[in-house]
């Protein structure tokens, strides 16, 4: 029962089909979604991480390691998410970003955010505003304040298209690599045939339909 | 048209110009009776308003009652506005919260104050409702609900009123706070919305609203018809009693009522200052808030049903006054405990019939023609600052602010005065200008954020494709923003109609708006009469919101794309 | 900026002349010359059907001498004596705005100490005569200061009480009785706040009860004896406080405000400074028919209502036609029906023409108000200077903490 697990996820709109899927994908494991702007991929995402507003119909579940989470608010859902942007929050330290993320009740905070940003190459950064990192260090950081937050899936929407190309490839392995070593069960949304081919695993249209890359 | 982008240039000076100058001259104007320095001073230069003023008993209480209830009454609306927003931000009923929200702004604040004291007092609403079967009352009990001395019911009537105005502020403001992302990524983070809101949020949310929750704070500071109406009496507040003072009919006291205007300028500064130092301390605290990284989520279900109380009672009442009002203008005989008048007449309105089409139209006319220039000046500025990569300073932020900021019998006196002195006679015109003076910051505030987070992308897309700066602005930018730039002018509109003072004073009572009617109305505190022209009042701002609202609906019918909140 | 100095000396030279009489215009000039012009009456505009009888005033004006008459309609009379002083301090000397200002007691003391109005012209006016100056002293005394034909009246008011019959079948006879009620029926009885000008006269009405010697009042304030002859004031009103609406923690703006806590049962006994408005709110609607109305014994304080003319007036002409149709006995007779206004006339009715006596014999009273008989003595005002210092004294005492 381990990993994300989607049985007949329906969404509707109005007259439109946007979304048809059943799709087990187990820790590790990364299920893309390719298509065409406008052709449900955001509307998946959204139903995966509960902000899907009402105007839309769903139906079908969504279950994490055993799980049902299809009506549990976001906060309760254990995904994390990286969007496009890193929405790293300006107003606060990169360390004050990891810490947001860490748990409240995490012991030694400042030495295990001190830690994870010296195990991606970014010691002594806590301190710094997050607006005087490159591209590819706030990409980092924003995976690290996902991951300390200890989800148990992790959800990629179009999280590398703003980077160039060589950023693209280092930043994209590295957020998978990372979580697969932390075994969670991924999907990736993309329209990039080479975000396809990196993550490796099945690759579908939002209505289900295999996608050969 | 070459000196076009230099005229284009001159204007944010020209606008600022035109807003603090006479602000300024008006405010040295009015205090100068302070110091003896003006031509009816019996005594000369000198410190004797200001000693007048230490003498009176009530110096104390009235600026206490002053400062507290204007802090007290905006750090509640501020949060109660906040908590709604955080608490229905992405929820269906966003949306409506906001149209309901859009004619309430156009309330008078004299309307307000009475519908809301026909509403709470002993024999008001509530208590007739109640009455007497379930409280055995046949008269009105003796229970000093209106007018307390610790100023609740004052505070009320302020956080009723003052809600709609920050709500519209800070929905404006939320398209550029990246707010829908920030609360998924602190969801999915486990925060819960009220945590996440105030951690990732409103830090850049703050930035956007300050000024407007300044101008709110200052308001509640010096706020005359709603504190004379529902504020303590023994003593009133400080700013009613600048009033009462300067209207004294033996004109003694103009000096004390200057000296009273100085010290109100001194206690707004002060208090404002207080309120930064206080942000700066909050900011710091939730900074290591959330660094913390404590999830919060037992807030929400603390929180929520109370903030939504909190935010629902004081616009059910202020919706029920209103509609008191209402039932008022249409009222016979109605005697306590009777829910209901005896008999229902429409005596009240065919009285006020007669002149209400010229009034209505004098009105519309001032509202139609300050707001247009408003509209003008801002639109120029904006598209200035854009064009020519102005970046406005603090200075002059707080400078175009400051007809908002300053008290209006600070400066109003001094300014009729100096419209006096230039030989300009009281009309349409110096009226209209006056009405600028305070229309022009609650546009810019309005419509600033939304111009300035317009995608930048479509212009260069435009510019990309030949069309001229010109062009760009009046065939994408202005029509894209009409759905903004419409809700501008509807608040313009309604601060335009709601001026009492300016006009009176700068008219020389011979401009007469739905607003002098109802306030000369409301000194007689016929509730009828205040009822009928409390609804017109309100009439013309909301046909203003509607069209602001509805306008968009209608050209853009087919374009999903143009944001229409 | 010397022509400018050379005009207004050519302006001043023609006041002195006018005031003088030298430059004296005929009332068929003044008539002639008022003619098209629009006059500007700055008035309280708080009560809709004072609105009413003045827009009448002026289609009236309007047919008889082709005045326009425009009611500026004030909050307080302040707001006009204000901008007449701001217009005299910019050095605005001709064409003010305001033509004319419903007036009287502390705002005429101002204006005319300040030489702010134009005038003598009201002994001038052609109905003068019909002015009962004899039977009805306030009509030229104004607060003990003589009016000197600085205003010319148009209403006569007095102070009288109003009650509920449903509520409270015998209303007190006199000021005793008055505080038996009051400490006997805590929290239904109340006054305007001080220094409104119906609370003041409520002040000056128990300090004309209570004092040893009211003729006192006529005169400025002793301040040698004030301590000793307002003791009693203070005693009476330190009695009755606790007693009073709210506990006395809260008072009424202002008349308004009062009559409307009666209409709301919140108090049993209310007054206003208008004989006939009980009346006229019971024909208007506004309150039950079971209110009646009653006096002290030994009389209450009366006044009269004038209009006065600013000195540098645009209209002055159409000012002076319309401060004398005030006086005009239709006008006057209308201004007393209780259906219209009920306020009291300032003519002499006994000394009218049979065709206008006939106008005020034919008014009936009204379901409230007293017949003069009823109505009792009129007291006059006390000295201005009695006002100033009661009221200092009582928001010194009263006005600043509940």
């Amino acid at each position: 029962m381990t990993g994300l697990h989607l049985t007949d996820l329906t969404i509707r709109h109005g007259d439109a089909t946007l979304v048809s899927l059943t799709a087990k994908v187990a820790p590790g494991e990364v299920l893309t979604v390719m298509g065409a702007s406008g052709s449900g991929k955001s509307t998946l995402l959204a139903a995966l991480i509960g902000t899907l507003p009402r105007s839309f119909g769903m139906t079908g579940g969504i279950a994490l390691n055993g799980v049902d989470v299809t009506r549990l608010p976001t906060r309760a859902r254990r995904m994390g998410i990286l969007f496009q942007d890193d929405v790293l929050f300006p107003h606060l330290s990169v360390g004050g970003n990891l810490g947001f993320g860490l748990p409240a009740r995490a012991p030694d905070r400042a030495k295990r955010i001190d830690a994870a940003l010296a195990e991606v190459g970014l010691a002594g950064f806590a301190d710094r505003d997050p607006a005087t990192l490159s591209g590819g260090q706030r990409a980092r950081v924003s995976l690290l304040r996902t991951l300390l937050a200890a989800p148990q899936a992790l959800l990629l929407d179009e999280p590398f298209s703003r980077l160039d190309a060589t950023l693209r490839e280092q930043v994209r392995s590295f957020v998978l690599d990372r979580a697969r070593a932390q075994g969670l069960p991924m999907v990736l949304v993309t329209h990039d045939a080479e975000d396809a081919r990196a993550a490796g695993g099945p690759v579908v249209t939002p209505l289900g339909v295999p996608v050969s890359v | 048209m070459r000196q076009g982008p230099f005229l284009l240039r001159l204007v944010p000076g020209l606008t600022l110009g035109l807003l603090s100058a006479p602000v300024i001259a008006g405010m040295a104007g009015t205090l100068s009776p302070a110091f003896g320095l003006d031509p009816l001073s019996r005594d000369g230069p000198g410190f004797a308003a200001l000693i007048s003023l230490g003498d009176w008993p009530g110096l104390w209480p009235a600026a206490r009652l002053s400062v507290v209830t204007g802090v007290v009454s905006t750090l509640l609306a501020v949060l109660i506005s906040l908590g709604v927003v955080a608490t229905m931000i992405g929820r269906p009923g966003f949306a409506t919260v906001q149209r309901i929200l859009s004619p309430l702004l156009s309330v008078p604040h004299a309307a307000a104050a009475l519908g809301l004291a026909f509403l709470i007092a002993p024999s008001g609403w509530i208590a007739r409702a109640l009455s007497p079967w379930a409280t055995g009352w046949t008269q009105p009990p003796d229970l000093l609900i209106l007018n307390d001395p610790a100023g609740l019911a004052l505070v009320f009537g302020l956080v009723a009123k003052e809600m709609p105005f920050l709500l519209l502020m800070i929905l404006a403001a939320l398209p550029q706070t990246d707010a829908a992302r920030r609360m998924t990524v602190s969801a999915s983070l486990g925060y819960g919305r009220l945590a996440g809101f105030t951690l990732t949020v409103l830090p850049a949310l703050y930035q956007q609203i300050r000024l407007p929750i300044y101008a709110v704070l200052a308001y509640a500071m010096t706020s005359v018809e709603m504190a004379m109406i529902l504020g303590p009496t023994l003593p009133p507040s400080l700013s009613v009693q600048i009033v009462l003072w300067a209207t004294e009919p033996n004109l003694t006291h103009r000096g004390t009522a200057a000296a009273a205007a100085l010290l109100q300028i001194l206690l707004v500064a002060a208090t404002l200052g207080a309120w930064r130092l206080a942000e700066l301390a909050v900011t710091r605290l939730l900074r290591r808030v959330a660094s913390a990284g404590r999830r919060g989520a037992w807030l929400d279900g603390a929180f929520q049903p109370v903030v939504l109380i909190l935010g629902l009672v004081p616009a059910l009442a202020l919706f029920a006054g209103l509609a008191g009002l209402g039932v008022w203008s249409v009222a016979g005989l109605w005697s306590f405990p009777d829910i209901l008048p005896q008999n229902l007449t429409l005596a009240t309105w065919m009285r006020a019939a007669p002149t209400l089409w010229q009034i209505s139209a004098t009105t519309l006319a001032l509202a139609l023609v300050s707001t247009g220039v408003a509209l003008a000046l801002v639109l120029a500025c904006l598209e200035a600052e854009h064009r020519f990569g102005l970046n406005p300073s603090a200075t002059v932020l707080w400078l175009l602010y400051l007809p908002l900021i300053m008290p209006q019998v600070a400066f109003l006196p001094g300014l009729q005065m100096l419209a006096l002195s230039a030989g300009v006679q009281g009309g349409f015109a110096p009226v209209a200008a006056v009405h600028l003076v305070f229309v022009l910051p609650y546009v810019f505030l309005s419509l600033a954020s939304p111009f300035r987070a317009w995608d930048g992308r479509i212009a260069v897309q435009g510019a990309a494709l030949g069309a001229s700066p010109d062009r760009v602005f009046w065939h994408l930018r202005l029509p894209m923003l009409l759905a903004p730039v419409l809700t501008a002018a509807a608040v313009g509109l309604a601060v335009s109609v709601g001026q009492y003072l300016p006009t009176l004073l700068i008219g020389g009572g011979r401009v007469e708006t739905l607003t002098t009617e109802a306030v000369s109305l409301a000194s007689g505190g016929n509730r009828r009469v205040i009822g009928t022209h409390a609804l017109l009042q309100m009439a013309l701002p909301a046909m203003g919101f509607a069209l602001a609202v509805g306008l968009p609906r209608l050209v853009f019918a087919n374009r999903r794309g143009v944001g229409l909140a | 900026m010397t022509q400018l100095s050379r005009r207004q000396f050519g302006l001043a030279a023609a006041f002195a002349l006018m005031a003088t009489g030298a430059f004296a215009q005929t009332w068929d000039q003044i008539v002639a010359s008022a003619q098209g012009q629009t006059v500007y009456w700055h008035a309280w505009g708080g009560d809709p059907k004072i609105n009413d009888f003045i827009a009448h005033v002026g289609v009236q004006a309007q047919a008889r001498y082709g005045v326009t008459l425009e009611h500026v309609k004030l909050a307080s009379t302040s707001d006009a004596v204000a901008r007449v002083l701001a217009e005299r301090d910019a050095g605005q000397t001709t064409g003010g705005a305001v033509d004319l200002i419903w007036i009287n007691g502390e705002n005429f003391a101002a204006m005319k100490a300040q030489g702010l109005l134009h005038g003598p012209f009201a002994t001038d006016l052609p109905n003068w005569p019909l002015v009962d100056a004899a039977g009805k002293p306030a009509v030229v005394t104004d607060f003990t200061l003589p009016t000197e034909g600085y205003e010319s009246p148009w209403a006569m008011a007095q102070l009288v009480f109003e009650y509920d019959t449903a509520r409270l079948p015998a209303p007190p006879a006199d000021l005793a009785a008055l505080k038996v009620f009051i400490l006997s029926n805590p929290g239904r009885f109340t006054y305007p706040q001080p220094p409104d000008y119906l609370g003041m006269t409520f002040l000056k009405q128990v300090l004309h009860g209570v004092m040893a010697d009211p003729a006192l009042l006529q005169n400025p304030v002793n301040p040698d004896s004030y301590e000793a002859d307002t003791a009693p004031l203070w005693a009476f009103l330190d009695e009755i406080h606790p007693s009073l609406w709210r506990s006395g923690q809260a008072f009424p703006a202002n008349e308004p405000a009062l009559g409307q806590l009666l209409a709301d049962a919140e108090i049993d006994i209310a007054f206003a400074f208008n004989p006939g408005r009980a009346s006229a709110e019971i024909l208007a609607g506004t309150l039950p028919d079971t209110v009646r109305t009653f006096v002290l014994a030994g009389g209450t304080i009366g006044n009269a209502s004038f209009v006065a003319i600013p000195f540098n007036a645009a209209n002055r002409e159409g000012a002076l036609v319309i401060a004398n149709l005030l006086l005009d006995p239709e006008i006057q007779a209308r201004a007393q029906d209780p259906a219209i206004l009920g306020f009291q006339t300032v003519l002499d009715v006994s000394a009218l023409e049979a065709k206008d006596k006939a106008r005020f014999d034919a008014l009936t009273l009204g379901p409230a108000t007293l017949s003069p008989a009823e109505l009792g003595p009129t007291l006059l005002e006390p000295h201005a200077s009695w006002v100033a210092r009661i009221g200092e004294d009582w928001v010194r005492r009263y006005g600043t903490a509940p």
